[in-house]
Parts: C-alpha cells; sequence; structure tokens
C-alpha cells in the first residue's frame, strides 16, 4: 500500500510559493517608484 | 459563470497604477511558474528566491514601460523564471554549495577551534598534572622553565632576570625538560589529549 506514496512527500507537493513571499513583491511593488529626469530613469523606492 | 479577467488587461491596469491587478497576475501564475523552477532547481528555499526575482524583474520591466505586450505574458514571465535558474546554476558551478545528507553532516568534518566540553575538561586536567610535575624539579630549573613556558619569555630575558647568561639558561631549560620526562616515565604517568 505505501508503495503508491512517494519517498519524498514535501517535494512532490510543493507547488506554490508561501504568502509571505507574495506579500513581499506586492509591497515591493507598491514601494517601488520610477522617477525620470530628463533621459535619465531613476528607481526609488517609498516608504 | 465567472469572467475571467485576460492577463493583457491585468497588465495594462498595473501599468496604469492599479496594484490589485499585479496580485491576482501573481495568484493565477504561482502554481505553473513555481512548479515549473521547482521542476528544476528541486529546492524550496531556491525555488521562492527565485520567483521572488522573477517578479522583481517583471514589476520593474512594467513599471519602466518597456513591456511590449503582445498577448504573452506567462511564456515572458516563464522565461525570465528560466534565465534565473540558468543563473543559479551556473553561480553554484563556480561556487558549490555543499550541503549535508541524512548520512552525512559537513559539520561532524569541519568543526570550529574551540574544543569541547569533555576535551577541554581533558586540557584543564594535563595542565594541573604538569604545573604538580614542574614543581618537582630544582629551583633554578623550575624558574628558567616558568619563565619560558608560562609566561612566554625570551631566553635573553631570562638571562637578564635571573642574572645568569643565555646559555646557562639554555641549558636550565634542556634539564628541566629531561627531568620533568625523567618523572613522567618513573611514575608512569600518561599525559595525552
Amino acid at each position: 500500500m505505501e508503495k503508491i506514496y512517494t519517498n519524498y512527500p514535501e517535494k512532490a507537493e510543493f507547488s506554490k510559493v508561501c504568502p509571505k513571499t507574495i506579500n513581499f513583491l506586492l509591497s515591493f511593488s507598491q514601494a517601488l517608484y520610477e522617477v525620470e529626469y530628463k533621459d535619465l530613469r531613476f528607481e526609488t523606492f517609498l516608504n | 459563470m465567472e469572467l475571467q479577467i485576460e492577463d493583457s488587461e491585468l497588465v495594462r491596469d498595473y501599468i496604469s497604477g492599479d496594484e490589485k491587478a499585479l496580485e491576482i497576475l501573481i495568484n493565477r501564475h504561482n502554481q505553473r511558474i513555481t512548479s515549473f523552477i521547482y521542476s528544476k532547481v528541486l529546492d524550496r528555499d531556491v525555488t521562492e528566491d527565485i520567483f521572488q526575482d522573477t517578479f522583481i524583474k517583471v514589476i520593474k520591466t512594467l513599471k519602466r514601460g518597456s513591456y511590449s505586450e503582445e498577448g504573452k505574458f506567462l511564456p515572458w514571465v516563464m522565461r525570465i523564471s528560466h534565465n534565473l535558474i540558468i543563473d543559479h546554476f551556473r553561480k553554484n558551478k563556480r561556487m558549490p554549495m555543499f550541503e549535508g545528507s541524512d548520512d552525512f553532516n559537513i559539520f561532524s568534518v569541519i568543526g570550529d577551534d574551540k574544543l569541547n566540553a569533555e576535551k577541554q575538561l581533558i586540557k584543564d586536567q594535563i595542565d594541573t598534572d604538569l604545573r604538580e610535575l614542574v614543581e618537582e624539579l630544582p629551583d633554578d630549573q623550575k624558574e628558567v622553565l616558568i619563565m619560558r613556558i608560562y609566561k612566554d619569555m625570551s631566553f635573553k630575558e631570562i638571562s637578564e632576570n635571573t642574572g645568569v647568561s643565555i646559555n646557562t639558561a639554555l641549558g636550565r631549560m634542556r634539564y628541566a625538560l629531561i627531568n620533568l620526562r625523567k618523572i613522567i616515565e618513573k611514575n608512569n604517568i600518561v599525559l595525552t589529549n
């Protein structure tokens, strides 16, 4: 019976990154701000 | 029936400042991208890192306005993560990361220089025994040995402090060591660490 299961259930189950990573990306996106000055572009972070 | 907004529309919304659109995009493709990365790297932490780096690149490109919408958002994101996976393996080839397994732990081979509690106890015991043996030596030899070994003085300094020549100090040190060995052998003392 047990043979139908993988030896590495942890590896098999991992299909989505954790909410913490997603929250970080969303916060990063909200904070990232592009500033244009003449022909130059600057990336700044707003807190 | 739930109406699903197209990726291209969400990308457009995000570029125009709708942060919620990004959340939908990430959640929509989370499983696909995570599985893709994980199938290559087989490590949860590395997968999380590459996923994060992928979307950081996506966010920067979209905010910069340098993304050209051709209705291929997912293939584009997958291409970014694919490139990051290659970068990861290249970096690992230059600097291989060694991790222990269940059978083998790297920390059993390399350790810090500090003695463990048992070895420290043995060392303390040896130091104490040796100090007692030194006490058995004649005074002139004991004096030179203590200055040299315990006070780390040079033979020139010992000679100046004891008022004897350097050669005499060297001779006393030599006899001190010979006599110590004799005492150890005579009493069958085992000093080992």
